[in-house]
């Protein structure tokens, strides 16, 4: 029997985050009423011109180099010509022949295969059309132009991904870079990330590539990976059953788990690009591509290995506290603010990740995180009510508040006067004789039955730390 | 009427209203809508009132109006927002633009009124404004012939004398063509000049806003309120204000070039001694008139025929029925059948013949053998011009304008490719972007014909001083044999 080795390569759209559209003063935002967000230019009328977002094209340019990609100094706008309603020109300004960057990689953890690097061989601006909205009125079709003419950025990756898991890998570091960069927001909820996924099979060991279709209408990186197994089983199964791949396009259906070719009409698009002759070539000096070089941030990769070489945390706790970037900027302003790094990882990775995830916000600034832990560290919490406090925080959202000031108004201060704990020890000793005795005869492990019952007399107020001490001391007398 | 600086100087001074201005156009509109001329698709009174109004209250913030009150037409694929814009189109029949082309809002703001939308070719394709859908327009001294295009409406409104200056557009000769048949003076400034935003595309790599005037200082007046470099027009290009001189009283020390290309053995008579006679002005003024040779010349109207309809064959693809002007559904009901027959029924032959070609010449495995290889063209034609301004060292080019002077209505509409070739000697010009205009010579046969100039990019103050100093040597009223 025959094994198959899958061969797949993503086409990522990106939406730039900027305020205004690729080619005119429109607002580029999402969710707004239809066909609000529009003018001449995006809306196609006769006459009238577009002119480039200066910041859509240093975000892209940012992207590019975050992929190590090449920015080139002089790219060429192009026309992509078809008919549809919700193309208002009837082409769509693109990048074709010369696009704003070429080479470059994404390196990520392959679930078989140990680190990968895919190489990354264009990346290309150009503007969004508008949405049909099939579902509006019964047997006809909407077109909102709010999102025509929103910047993107075209990111084409190589055919160097062997599994439905690896594209999945894959996207998740893309996205990691270009949200580390700045360029996107890479919200596949709200479009702003969208994937377009090409897969063919071949026998392994086999150098060509066997014909590849394209898949469309994945709404998350987990079902870009449903589609691309999907679509592989089916594939499979042609194949071992003597049929053929036919090139075509396919929609997944999230629902069903299935892919369904396209029309097939739309298969022999002619796009007839030709350089745009509104638009001069995009001419980009060394000098601002060296600026927004040097103006990248630490991205993912490198963070990830300053984490465990700076904090001594392990390569599984970099990783987690680098996914995202808020994450590991709130990691390192605790550590600087004087929180010992192991403990901060356990705090972050645990309580403050759960409420940012719930809530999208930090609600303890990182000083405070580091406040709280050296409060309990130092015992004058407890660390169950270290956690106690962390989460009266998160609910009540007091103003301004203290980490000693909630612990006290919640009664959590722990004891740590010592004439205060020999008054309790004392209590506990006269109350147990009997298990004095057998201590002195030689059970030490009672000792920790001992500061049970000194906790349970002071409430849970009294510091362990300080109680075992006097203990020993009073048992050995 | 007055010629452009006469009319701006007495509104200015409060000699003549701006209404009285406004009312003298309407009348001379009127006039030639009697005599069935045809060169305009709206005009209303209403309109000029209001435009009366509107520089009234200009002037009277004390602001300069280097046009006030100057009745000015604009050729109908310029958008306005207080007229319709049809592009002499049924597609675009009863469209009316929400904004102003650039070029307006400047006229506007100078204090010129807008006096009527002018009759086209459709889309601008087109040498005799036969090609319009809504009738073509008669030559203004023999009804008989056309009045050249595309922008023959405009051409034939100030050689009517009813307005002394008019917008057109050109892309490959459409304002100097018809001014050397009307015998007025069409400029065509250098490509990025003057703002494209509001003109309506058709071979964006090609279109300029160009001006007609009864004389050169019309002309001059208005391109100089319409040069200059526009955020919204990504092409215009950051330059000096156009700054206009006065005229030389000797053009000792120029060197005008003749391109022996533009010199060909069949030329028409009345047109080449029109041509001589404006090179004896010149050497009589003291430039010297030295042959150059432009090699790449006869490739220049092929050449334009690949490039502007592939460019046309996408700007044209907006108009589909979906959001604006005509729609016809088809019998299927589908979305091709909304676009076949809107666009069956909205298009005219010439420009559904150039969307055919453009769309042929951008085709998968044709790419290269027509719209690459006539790019590559493109450049060795403008290199010719490079050449002939640099090593060849002339100021300026003198050639005819036009092979012929007008020629009958009809008699070229059967054959697309005789009315192509109308534009042989304006063509090469528009592909290399370069300024040019069209003086009137002469009259062969009662029929005007004219010169051309043509200047290096962004040479058009110097080359309209010279087209001023030759304009006041020469009797371009008289016979010229």
């Amino acid at each position: 029997m025959t094994t198959w080795e899958t061969v797949i390569g993503l086409e990522v759209h990106v939406q730039q985050g900027t305020r205004t559209k690729m080619f005119c003063g429109c607002l580029s935002s999402f969710g707004d009423p239809p066909n609000t967000n529009i003018c001449p230019t995006c809306l196609g009328l006769p006459g009238a011109l577009p002119v480039p977002n200066a910041e859509a094209i240093r975000l892209a340019v940012r992207g590019a180099l975050a992929l190590g990609a090449t920015v080139h100094p002089v790219s060429v706008f192009a026309r992509k010509n078809y008919f549809y309603p919700d193309l208002p020109k009837g082409y769509q300004i693109s990048q074709f022949d010369r696009p704003l960057a070429t080479g470059g990689s994404v390196q990520f953890e392959s679930p078989a295969r140990g680190t990968v690097v895919c190489s990354i061989t264009r990346l290309h601006v150009e503007e969004d059309a508008g949405k049909s909205l099939h579902d509006r009125y019964p047997g006809r079709t909407a077109v909102d132009l709010n999102r025509a003419g929103t910047p993107l950025a075209e990111i084409v990756s190589g055919p160097d991904l062997r599994s439905p898991a690896e594209a999945r890998a894959y996207l998740v570091a893309l996205k990691q870079i270009l949200v580390y960069a700045g360029v996107s927001d890479c919200s596949m909820e709200k479009g702003t990330l969208r994937v377009d996924a090409n897969l063919s099979i071949r026998p392994a060991g086999q150098s060509a590539l066997g014909t590849k279709t394209e898949i469309k209408n994945m709404n998350s990186f987990a079902n870009v990976e449903r589609a691309l197994t999907a679509e592989r089983e089916r594939q499979v199964a042609l194949l071992e059953s003597g049929g053929r791949v036919e090139q075509v396009t396919l929609l997944f259906n999230a629902a069903t788990g299935v892919v369904r070719p396209t029309r097939s009409k739309e298969e022999s698009h002619d796009y007839r690009y030709f350089p745009d002759p509104d638009l001069p070539p995009l001419v980009l000096d060394a000098a601002f591509i060296d600026a927004q070089r040097k103006a990248l941030p630490e991205l993912p990769d490198a963070r990830r290995a300053r984490f465990a070489e700076a904090y001594g945390v392990s390569a599984y706790h970099a990783q987690e506290l680098t996914n995202d970037r808020r994450v590991a900027d709130y990691f390192e302003a605790a550590v600087k603010a004087g929180a010992e790094p192991k403990s901060v990882v356990g705090w972050v990775l645990g309580e403050v990740m759960a409420g940012y995830n719930a809530s999208g916000q930090f609600k303890w600034t990182p000083a405070r995180l580091a406040e709280l832990i050296a409060a309990s560290k130092d015992g004058r919490v407890s660390h169950q009510a270290a956690k106690q406090i962390f989460d009266y925080v998160l609910q009540a959202e007091p103003g301004e508040y203290t980490v000693t000031g909630i612990a006290a108004k919640l009664g959590l201060v722990q004891v740590q006067d010592t004439g205060a704990l020999e008054g309790w020890v004392d209590e506990v000793l006269s109350a147990f004789p009997g298990e004095v005795a057998r201590f002195r005869g030689g059970e030490a492990k009672l000792i920790g039955f001992f500061v049970g019952q000194v906790m349970k007399k002071s409430g849970g107020k009294a510091d362990p730390k300080g109680v075992t001490p006097i203990l020993q001391k009073k048992l050995r007398s | 009427m007055s010629g452009v600086g006469a009319q701006a100087e007495k509104v200015e001074a409060g000699k003549v209203s701006a209404a009285e201005s406004a009312r003298d156009v309407a009348d001379r509109l009127k006039l030639a809508e009697a005599r069935g001329l045809n060169a305009t698709l709206y005009w209303s009174e209403a309109m000029l009132a209001a435009e009366a109004r509107r520089v009234d209250a200009l002037r009277a913030s004390g602001v300069a109006l280097p046009l006030a009150g100057v009745p000015i037409a604009l050729k109908d694929n310029i958008v306005t927002t207080d007229a319709p814009t049809t592009c002499g189109s049924r597609i675009l029949e009863g469209y009316r633009s929400p904004y102003d082309a650039t070029v307006v809002s400047r006229l506007r703001a100078a204090g010129a009124l807008i006096a009527a939308k002018t009759n086209l070719d459709e889309f601008a394709m087109g040498s005799s404004t036969e090609h319009s859908a809504y009738g073509r327009v008669l030559h203004p001294l023999d009804p008989e012939r056309v009045p050249g295009g595309s922008s023959g409406g405009s051409a034939a409104l100030v050689g009517a004398g009813v307005v002394a200056a008019a917008l057109g557009s050109e892309t490959g000769g459409s304002v100097r063509q018809p001014a050397s048949f009307c015998g007025i003076v069409g400029v065509k400034p250098t490509y990025g000049r003057v703002s494209r935003f509001g003109l309506v595309a058709f071979g964006s790599s090609l279109d300029c806003v160009s001006v007609f005037g009864r004389t050169v200082d019309d002309a001059a007046r208005v391109l100089a309120v319409i040069a200059g470099q526009d955020a919204r027009d990504a092409t215009t290009v950051a330059q000096l204000p156009l700054e206009l001189q006065p005229v030389p009283g000797s053009l000792t020390g120029l060197r005008i070039g003749m391109p022996k290309e533009y010199f060909p053995a069949d030329l028409d008579a009345g047109v080449r001694a029109g041509v001589d006679r404006a090179a004896a002005a010149l050497r009589a003024l003291g430039a010297e008139l030295v042959p150059v040779s432009l090699p790449h010349t006869a490739y220049a109207v092929p050449t334009y025929y690949v490039l502007a309809p592939a460019e046309a064959a996408s700007n044209l693809a907006r108009f589909d029925g979906a959001r604006y002007g005509v729609r016809r559904v088809g019998p299927a009901g589908d979305l091709p059948s909304l676009y076949r027959a809107t666009r069956g029924a909205g298009f005219g032959p010439e420009v559904r013949r150039r969307i055919l070609v453009g769309t042929y010449v951008l085709s998968a495995g044709y790419y290269d053998a027509y719209y690459a290889k006539a790019q590559q063209v493109r450049n060795l034609i403008a290199a010719d011009f490079s050449t002939a301004f640099g090593a060849g060292g002339v100021d300026l080019l003198l050639t005819p304008t036009t092979p012929t002077p007008a020629f009958r209505a009809g008699e070229k509409t059967s054959d697309p490719v005789s009315m192509y070739l109308a534009d042989i000697f304006v063509s090469a010009v528009s592909l290399a972007g370069l300024p040019a205009l069209s003086l009137p010579s002469g009259r062969s046969d009662g029929l005007p014909v004219g010169v051309q100039l043509v200047a290096p990019a962004f040479g058009e103050a110097r080359m309209l001083a010279v087209a001023a100093a030759l304009e006041a040597a020469m009797d371009a009223t008289g016979e010229v044999r």
